[in-house]
């Protein structure tokens, strides 16, 4: 232990109301702290209802002034919580914040204990560790660093777009990455929106187009990151930017080599597998930008050497069959991930007979046959292409709500298949079911919505669908799909024959979600989704600062809620640039020269290569840029050469002896 | 050569020896060495579990035992017969799951000198380890009679599906393995979405109204979907819907004609035995009709070239099969 | 003094992302667990030297719990699996000291967990209640005996 140093230590206990003092005897903590702890160097020990309020803050701002105080603890809630709070107060007043502890007494002790005299032991022997620990702390200062004004975004639906959109009419520049040949993600494949039924495409397209020209937006599309190093303010992202085979310089996007182009095949991505395209195309007419991209494992070309029909009918002579992928590096401050969901396979409940029968179609399916640019030219029909439904049947919470599956509920699926229900009833006058567990239409106009639709005579069947299928068991089922279902409403089981059966599909994380999270260094929840920073108050940062989640990549929500967020995103990232720079805890790890022996046993731990070996002077070197802080270097070096700012070895000593109250015990083993 | 243990069942020397028969004829072919456990007991169906289950368990626990004992170079017991299967597999689980009663049945067979550790055997059905072990290739290798033309639907009844303990089967609502199996000889598979519903069981003594409604579903939706027969892997869904097909037809005054035989026979056929050797023939339904559509060289059906005018119908997502090792996107 | 139930001193080490979060989750969320550990906060669990075990034991802990993110979701990526190896090293050494191996527990506990660091930590506290006091840290001047031990052992001969 090191020597004894003359600090004068103020401790502050919070009652918190009644969540502290309700089980922690809080004056008996103080007083025992100003007598016991005394000698340590306590000069002052004060218990306070509110520590957090500017009163509580003023009264310890009042004490470092006039009893000089040189080292504070409060004993209170979480550090994650108010340590900000008090460390700005302790600033203020002209204390440096880092020589203020936080002893948390609160979501460690009074609320997780019952026994009163246990819980107010415990508390003292926190606060003794506080105070053995504070007394070790030094005074740092934060690390500024610049941040460049460049944004980059991932994902261009529409919680990207309108993040996008936000920065550049700010005058900042944003790169907006995306994976498709397009931008606009699902929602340009719906047909209508709820609840106000406006075309999808129309209110989405004159975004796509704002995005696509604007100045101070880089589109890249076809487009993926492959790799992310740095932290906030300074990141260095790599982009593959796929070969399209198109030369964007000389492509007008008049669409000859799609026409001509003799190889179809099925369109997976945007007609959900149920429209063609061509090998070479663009994913939609309104698709921005409108370059084309040429499908390598599908191209004849490509597979046997022969056609090349794009190449002879364009008239530019855009056509490169031999592009390459082309690697991009860029430089950015902030990253806004909105790369949106997957949906569920539907295939994976067997007994809804998605895959096998036929005239069962997904959401996806179903808003692209009702879109007028779709397949079918906006006719609601069945698999044969031909007959209009007479009877449709709308499940809900397919895949979500079932421990089957998906645990959580997809927030949309039930507005979802009420516009199914509309529209159906519109386009074709059949009768429609709808089979829901609970109807959730919780925002503005949705329950109105949903009373429409019941006006309208959708029927509503209050159960979860058991069995969907083609096995009739009485003449009136013959040639239909039958519906089998519990009814709990009327209490009784029922077969329901009808033509059509559209499955309101769930909502997932992307498939590859983890994978590009740990690129960027966020996690994903136990479900897939991004974690966010706290799920109530922050919920479009993540734990990685300078890295934002935002759309269905955070969670399943709508649309509204989606460009909320994207807006909400933009605000962080403008606060950020607008700062030029950025303050970094500076708890760093350094190395003493002077006690290196060069045994480079740190030099492989550090995962942000901030550990450099210097061979002229056979010393390790640490950068402190890149130093993230997490200490594993400095338990690691043998000779103790390295040392952590924050986390000092004297700091983590001092505070196991005081939550042992050793520190006790050697005062009082002082001999007389 | 694989070896398994062999748990035959009552029926396969009674009512159902034809599948007894039709097992003993593709055996050789697909290099299958089954070791019939020594001194088997009945195991007791489905009904002396809903009576008293200690010793129901310590019944069926008795085969697992003697099998343990006769363990030689394989530990893997094999039984054809649905309900056997299922009893052996609950067994073998339950007593795993439930320590009590595994001690309680443990001190049972203790009586006649036995002992059964939990989780020593793999319990499986005969078609499971002609899917999974042999493999469809080298099935299909050994047919040398196709049974191209013949509209086979698959029964996979409701015990192997359900409930799936050690997660052996591709789905549990619409199973493919017989599917795979029958397409593997060569068969017209119809899809038949009531493959693992139930056939009556029992019902057909205790309440033949219900027994006679479920059979007359499978049938009646076999016969819509123009099926020349239908094709099953358990002893007493054969027999509920053979057996009990005329009085079915009685009751409901219909008069469907659907014969239905063992896989292992249709196997047996493919592989060019005689169809006395499978027993078939031997059904109270007769096959006779159904086997004239191959009984006679048929030839190969050539599937009609694609027409150059695409089909208007909107295009399937495609079919998702745990067997071919396409994992659904998840 | 046998009447008296034994109540183990248990240092717990947190890791700031995770496992402290995932202590605070167990807080807001009012769960109950056993009073007996004291938790120190810590960037990463990577930051353990293992002299700090040590330190905890020789100063009267019964029990060191090491707690941090889940293989994989370490913030600062791979941190986490370098205190496993020196976890598992520090058993070993504890094995030759002659204590007990057991008496320092390794826990993964992600931010979403805190019923798992609620029930780990009740449970360790039992674990340790078995096992006993360490009784390591004694200063030696309680132990009257070992006065005399000691100096009988040091005399020298004239």
């Amino acid at each position: 232990m090191s020597e004894k140093k003359n600090e004068r230590v103020g401790v502050y206990v919070c009652h918190c109301g009644s969540n502290i003092a309700g089980v922690v005897d809080v004056v008996d903590v103080a007083k025992w702290a100003q007598e016991k702890l005394g000698p340590q160097g306590v000069i002052i020990a004060r218990e306070y209802k509110f520590m957090c309020s500017s009163l509580g803050q003023e009264l310890i701002q009042k004490d470092i002034k006039e009893l000089g105080l040189t080292r504070i603890v409060v004993a209170a809630c979480s550090p994650h919580l108010h340590e900000k709070t008090f460390r700005t107060a302790a600033k203020n007043a002209g204390l440096n914040p880092y020589l203020v502890e936080l002893a948390s007494i609160r979501e460690q002790v009074s609320w997780v204990h019952t026994d009163k005299a246990v819980a107010t032991a415990k508390s003292k022997a926190v606060v003794s560790g506080a105070v053995s620990r504070v007394i070790e702390n030094v005074a740092l200062d934060e690390i500024k660093v610049p941040i460049n004004p460049n944004t980059l975004i991932v994902g261009g639906g529409i919680a990207g777009i309108q993040s996008a959109l936000e920065i550049a009419n700010a005058g900042f520049h944003v790169y907006l990455v995306e994976r498709e040949p397009s931008i606009g993600g699902h929602m340009a494949q719906f047909d209508k929106t709820f609840p106000t039924l406006d075309c999808s495409a129309c209110i989405l397209t004159p975004r796509m187009v704002e995005a696509g020209t604007h100045p101070n937006i880089t589109l890249l599309t076809w487009s993926e990151v492959v790799k992310v190093t740095g932290f906030v303010g300074n990141f260095n992202v790599t982009i593959k930017k796929k070969a399209r085979f198109v030369n964007e310089e000389l492509c007008t996007g008049c669409g000859i080599c799609q026409e001509k182009c003799p190889k179809k095949v099925i369109d997976e991505v945007y007609e959900a597998g149920l429209g063609y395209r061509k090998a070479v195309y663009t994913p939609f007419a309104q698709a921005v930008p409108n370059f084309p991209v040429m499908d390598k494992e599908n191209c004849t070309y490509f597979i046997k050497g022969t056609c090349k029909a794009c190449e002879k009918f364009c008239p530019t002579g855009a056509i490169d069959f031999k592009q390459e992928d082309q690697l991009i590096n860029i430089d950015v401050g902030n990253i806004v991930l909105a790369t949106g969901y997957d949906l569920f396979d539907a295939r994976r409940v067997s007994n809804y007979g998605y895959g096998r029968l036929p005239n069962v179609f997904t959401s996806l399916e179903f808003e692209r046959l009702s879109n007028a640019a779709g397949p079918t030219s906006g006719n609601i029909v069945l698999r044969d292409g031909k007959t209009a439904p007479k009877s449709v049947g709308i499940i809900h919470c397919v895949g979500s709500r079932d421990k089957n599956f998906n645990n959580y509920c997809s927030v949309i699926c039930c507005m979802q298949g009420l516009k199914f229900a509309h529209l159906v009833h519109e386009r074709t006058g059949a009768t429609v079911y709808n089979f829901y567990i609970d109807m959730r239409t919780a925002y503005k106009a949705y329950d109105e919505f949903y009373q429409r639709v019941l006006e309208e005579g959708t029927l509503f069947v209050r159960g979860k669908v058991a069995e969907v299928t083609n096995a009739a068991r009485y003449e009136s089922e013959k040639g239909k799909l039958v519906i089998q279902v519990e009814d709990t409403l009327v209490g009784k089981q029922r077969r329901i024959p009808v033509d059509m059966v559209i499955l309101s599909s769930g909502l997932q994380p992307r498939h590859d979600a983890k994978e590009v999270g740990k690129l960027f260094g966020i996690s994903c929840s136990m479900d897939g989704w991004f974690t966010e920073k706290h799920p109530k108050l922050d919920p479009v940062a993540t734990m990685t600062e300078g890295i934002y989640i935002v759309g269905c990549a955070q969670g399943p929500k709508d649309i509204p809620s989606s460009v909320a967020q994207g807006a909400a995103a933009s605000a962080r990232v403008l606060d950020k640039i607008l700062q030029k720079e950025v303050a970094l805890e500076p708890i760093k790890a350094s190395v003493d020269q002077e006690m290196c022996s060069g045994c480079r046993i740190c030099n492989g731990l550090c995962p942000f290569n901030a550990i450099t070996f210097l061979e002229d002077r056979m010393v390790t070197e640490i950068n402190p840029a890149l130093c993230q802080g997490c200490g594993t270097c400095v338990a690691a070096c043998p000779a103790g050469a390295i040392s952590g700012t924050g986390f000092s070895n004297e700091q983590i000593i001092a505070q196991i002896d005081g939550l042992l109250l050793r520190n006790l015990e050697i005062q009082e083993a002082v001999p007389a | 050569m694989n070896k398994y243990l062999f748990y035959p069942g009552c029926s396969m020397e009674s009512s159902g020896r034809a599948y007894g028969d039709s097992i003993r004829a593709i055996v050789e072919p697909l290099d299958l060495s089954f070791e019939e456990i020594d001194d088997w007991n009945c195991c007791g169906a489905t009904e002396y579990l809903g009576i008293n289950l200690i010793p129901a368990y310590s019944l069926i626990a008795r085969n697992l035992a003697l099998a343990a004992k006769q363990m030689n170079g394989t530990h893997t017991v094999v039984a054809p017969c649905s309900a056997c299967y299922l009893n052996l597999a609950k067994a073998d689980y339950y007593m795993q799951e439930r320590p009590s009663l595994g001690v309680k049945v443990n001190e049972a067979l203790a009586a006649g000198d036995l002992q059964y550790k939990p989780g020593t055997l793999d319990v499986r059905h005969l078609i499971d380890i002609l899917v999974y072990d042999v493999g469809l290739e080298k099935i299909r290798s050994k047919v040398v009679r196709p049974l191209h033309g013949l509209k086979v639907v698959p029964y996979m009844g409701c015990m192997l599906p359900r409930p799936d303990y050690q997660h052996r089967w591709s789905d549990h609502e619409h199973p493919t393995e017989l599917d795979d199996l029958l397409r593997a000889l060569g068969a017209d598979v119809i899809d038949y979405p009531l493959t693992s519903e139930c056939c009556g069981g029992h019902m057909t003594q205790i309440g033949p109204e219900t027994a006679f409604e479920l059979i007359r579903r499978l049938v009646a939706d076999a016969d819509e979907r123009g099926a020349h027969l239908m094709a099953t892997v358990c002893p007493m869904c054969q027999m509920n819907i053979d057996a009990y097909q005329n009085e079915m037809n009685h009751y409901f005054g219909t008069d469907y004609h659907m014969p239905v035989l063992f896989f292992t026979q249709l196997m047996g056929l493919a592989f060019g035995s005689q169809p006395e050797e499978l027993g078939i023939g031997v059904e109270l339904v007769s096959s006779r009709n159904a086997m004239a559509n191959i009984g006679v060289e048929v030839p190969v059906t050539q599937e009609p070239a694609a027409p150059r005018k695409k089909d208007e119908g909107l295009p399937m997502p495609r079919r998702w099969t745990k067997h071919e090792g396409k994992e659904a996107v998840k | 003094m046998t009447d008296k139930i034994f109540e183990p001193t248990i240092i717990g080490f947190t890791c700031n992302w995770c496992s402290y979060r995932a202590s605070d989750l167990a807080g807001t969320a009012r769960m109950k667990y056993a009073p007996n550990v004291r938790l120190i906060r810590m960037m990463c669990s990577g930051r353990l030297d293992p002299t700090f075990v040590l330190r905890a034991l020789s100063g009267g802990a019964d029990g060191v719990m090491i707690t941090g993110c889940h293989p994989g979701e370490c913030h600062y990526i791979e941190q986490n699996y370098k205190a496993l190896r020196r976890f598992l090293l520090l058993r070993r050494v504890l094995a030759g000291l002659g204590i007990e191996p057991e008496r320092v527990k390794l826990v993964w506990a992600s931010a979403a967990e805190g019923a798992r660091f609620a029930s780990e930590t009740t449970a360790f506290v039992e674990e340790i209640r078995k096992l006993g006091p360490l009784n390591w840290g004694k200063p030696v001047a309680q132990l009257e005996n070992l006065q005399e031990e000691i100096s009988k052992l040091e005399e020298v001969s004239a």
